[in-house]
């Protein structure tokens, strides 16, 4: 009974229109939701959602460029949040038929995209003051992350959906943002998009330091798996320095509330020292 | 004995559809009520209905049936048990298009939800008239010719398809094998209506076209000698396989196996005559792709599964199972 009288109170205080059922499509949207509190009003997410633990609990409405408006509808939401690469169009436009409110983020792997898509969901939730602390913390963090020694390494990302085949993140990637974003070099800037490269391009960029997912790892059995999925690395700097770092797929690469965070930690696993160059 | 069987198997398929209509109208992640189904109003529910189920159990109908229809249209034709619509080049024509438009449409598929349908139409009609100029000697439609065009405009549209996923991003990827998956999810009124007109074409086309293809069966020249018209059946067979298949794999993407499991379950239970193969074929494609697709947006609601995999992974084994009886049967 109190809950329901502190339920009312909160309803009447707050924004007339909060949302009180909410479906979010896209890894770094549901974060965001709960980096500003309202993971509780969240009733489906999709399965790119595997971030907080908590998000993996919730009913899943599918692949986010593959939605069911049926099945979404069938949530009762009061507002569906979805990221820029969300679809069918169909579905999103049979959504809107059903006088469901759908909130299209911006799209833009960068520090401002992340930020406005912060902004745009803490109006939408009616977290405006919490957005706003976010994005502050954003910045704040941003900034605070070491900066990278005077020469900037070559960096060279790779990724694989499933076993085998990596791809070199190219020019106009998540990747390549990330690591603009910290300052450091992407070797793979040569080609657009995620590639795959020939050994002998690998042996000639040369890269510094290999950056890879762990969900990558994990699908190839191992760093000394990913070594041989790579011929031609070994001969490279970062092969025989050994300088290799895993981060998780959606820390890195979302561009969500965690960016700063992510930037920070990639930032001091770049000025790393080489291991093998400790032992 | 050939009448009754006839009339006992139109009722059958009268059943059978109604039977379908009713589970696939009834069953969905949103509870509909029956009043909502029939009354009207503006709740979710009928929404949901009206918007949502009833133009997907047409299309899924179309679609099927369509495939179903042509699918016995091309056995007849190649006088092959195997063949398919996908062998005069319809499907890799109509994938080609369909990837060309994911990757190159880029910023123009946002506009219009026609474009990416209409790309892919496109792309099936030219291979089908490639592969039939091809195959055209004089007046004459070569079927072995044509056969052998079909793999390689098939072929073919296969590289085109590699070349464009070589430069395609990982969400086109992604965008592209949903496509190859096939779905009725985006049906709407837009869709089905869409589909509408093609698939009547095809059907009016094939529609007394029955008698030719049971001549056809006893060879082109007895067909001949029996006074039908054998070019004529063939260009009514592939254009209508152009057309519709064309038509409803723009609008699913590739559906595979009905068109040639539908003709076949028809066969067995009635025999060969194409007069009830034709239209039992579209009515039991079309309930099979129906069928198929409460399954694929119920059994993980509120996810959804591409309807095509439920067709192959269900349909498969079923197919197999029906054909080691009818082996046992006859041993």
């Amino acid at each position: 009974m109190r809950k329901i009288l502190g339920l009312l109170l909160l309803s009447t205080t707050l924004h007339a229109a909060t949302p009180l059922r909410v479906v979010t499509v896209g890894g770094a949207v549901t974060e965001t939701a709960f980096a500003l509190g309202s993971g509780d009003v969240l009733v489906g997410v999709d399965t790119s959602s595997t971030f907080p633990e908590m998000a993996r609990t919730l009913p899943q409405v599918g692949y986010q460029r593959a939605l069911s408006a049926e099945g979404i509808a069938s949530l009762r939401p009061d507002l569906v949040i979805v990221s820029a690469n969300a679809g069918p169009p169909t579905a999103l436009a049979h959504l809107a038929a059903l006088k469901i409110p759908v909130l299209r983020l911006v799209a833009g792997d960068s520090l401002d995209g992340a930020t406005t898509r912060v902004l745009q969901m803490g109006e939408a939730l009616g977290r405006e003051g919490e957005a706003t602390k976010l994005v502050e913390k954003i910045a704040s963090e941003v900034g605070a992350r070491v900066p990278l020694a005077a020469h900037s390494p070559r960096v060279l990302f790779v990724m694989s959906l499933g076993q085998g085949s990596p791809m070199v993140a190219g020019r106009e990637t998540a990747a390549a943002a990330m690591l603009e974003l910290v300052g450091a070099q992407n070797a793979g800037n040569a080609i657009q998009g995620y590639k795959q490269f020939s050994r002998e391009a690998l042996v000639l960029l040369d890269p510094e330091i290999v950056v890879t997912t762990s969900r990558t790892l994990a699908a190839n059995g191992g760093e000394a798996n990913l070594a041989k999925l790579l011929p031609g690395l070994e001969i490279t700097a970062a092969g025989r320095s050994g300088r290799l770092i895993v981060m998780d797929d959606l820390f890195l690469l979302g561009f969500g509330p965690r960016i700063g965070e992510a930037a920070q930690e990639l930032a001091t696993k770049l000025n790393e020292p080489s291991r093998r160059a400790e032992r | 004995m050939t009448l009754a069987k006839g009339s006992a198997f139109c009722v059958f398929l009268a059943i059978l559809s109604g039977a379908v209509a009713l589970i696939s109208l009834r069953t969905g992640a949103v509870p509909i009520s029956w009043r909502e189904m029939v009354g009207g109003g503006d709740s979710v529910g009928s929404m949901v209905f009206q918007t949502m189920r009833v133009p997907r159990l047409l299309l899924g109908f179309l679609c099927g049936g369509a495939l179903g229809l042509c699918g016995a249209a091309m056995q007849g034709l190649f006088r092959n048990p195997l063949a398919d619509p996908a062998l005069v080049g319809v499907s890799g024509g109509a994938a080609l298009g369909a990837v060309a438009a994911i990757v190159l449409g880029g910023p123009f598929l946002s506009h219009s939800i026609y474009i990416l349908p209409a790309a892919a139409f496109f792309g099936a009609l030219a291979a089908a008239i490639l592969v039939h100029v091809i195959a055209t000697r004089g007046v004459r439609v070569d079927v072995p010719t044509l056969l052998l065009a079909g793999i390689a405009i098939n072929a073919f549209a296969g590289a085109g398809i590699g070349w464009m996923i070589y430069g395609a991003t990982d969400s086109q990827l992604r965008d592209f094998t949903f496509w190859s998956l096939g779905s009725l999810a985006g049906a709407g009124w837009d869709a089905t209506l869409g589909c509408l007109p093609f698939v009547v074409v095809a059907a009016g086309l094939l529609a007394f076209r029955a008698r030719a293809l049971n001549a056809l069966a006893l060879g082109e020249s007895n067909a001949w000698h029996l006074g039908v018209s054998i070019e004529g059946v063939k260009q009514a067979v592939l254009a209508a396989t152009a057309f519709a298949v064309g038509a409803v794999t723009a609008f699913t993407g590739t559906i595979g196996f009905i068109g040639l499991v539908a003709p076949h379950l028809v066969r067995l239970a009635v025999g060969a005559d194409h007069r009830l193969v034709l239209p039992g074929s579209f009515i039991i494609g079309g309930c099979l792709l129906c069928a198929a697709d409460v399954i694929a947006r119920t059994a993980r609601a509120p996810a959804e599964i591409p309807v095509g995999i439920v067709v192959a992974s269900l349909g498969a084994p079923f197919f197999l199972g029906l054909l080691l009886r009818e082996k046992r049967a006859r041993a």
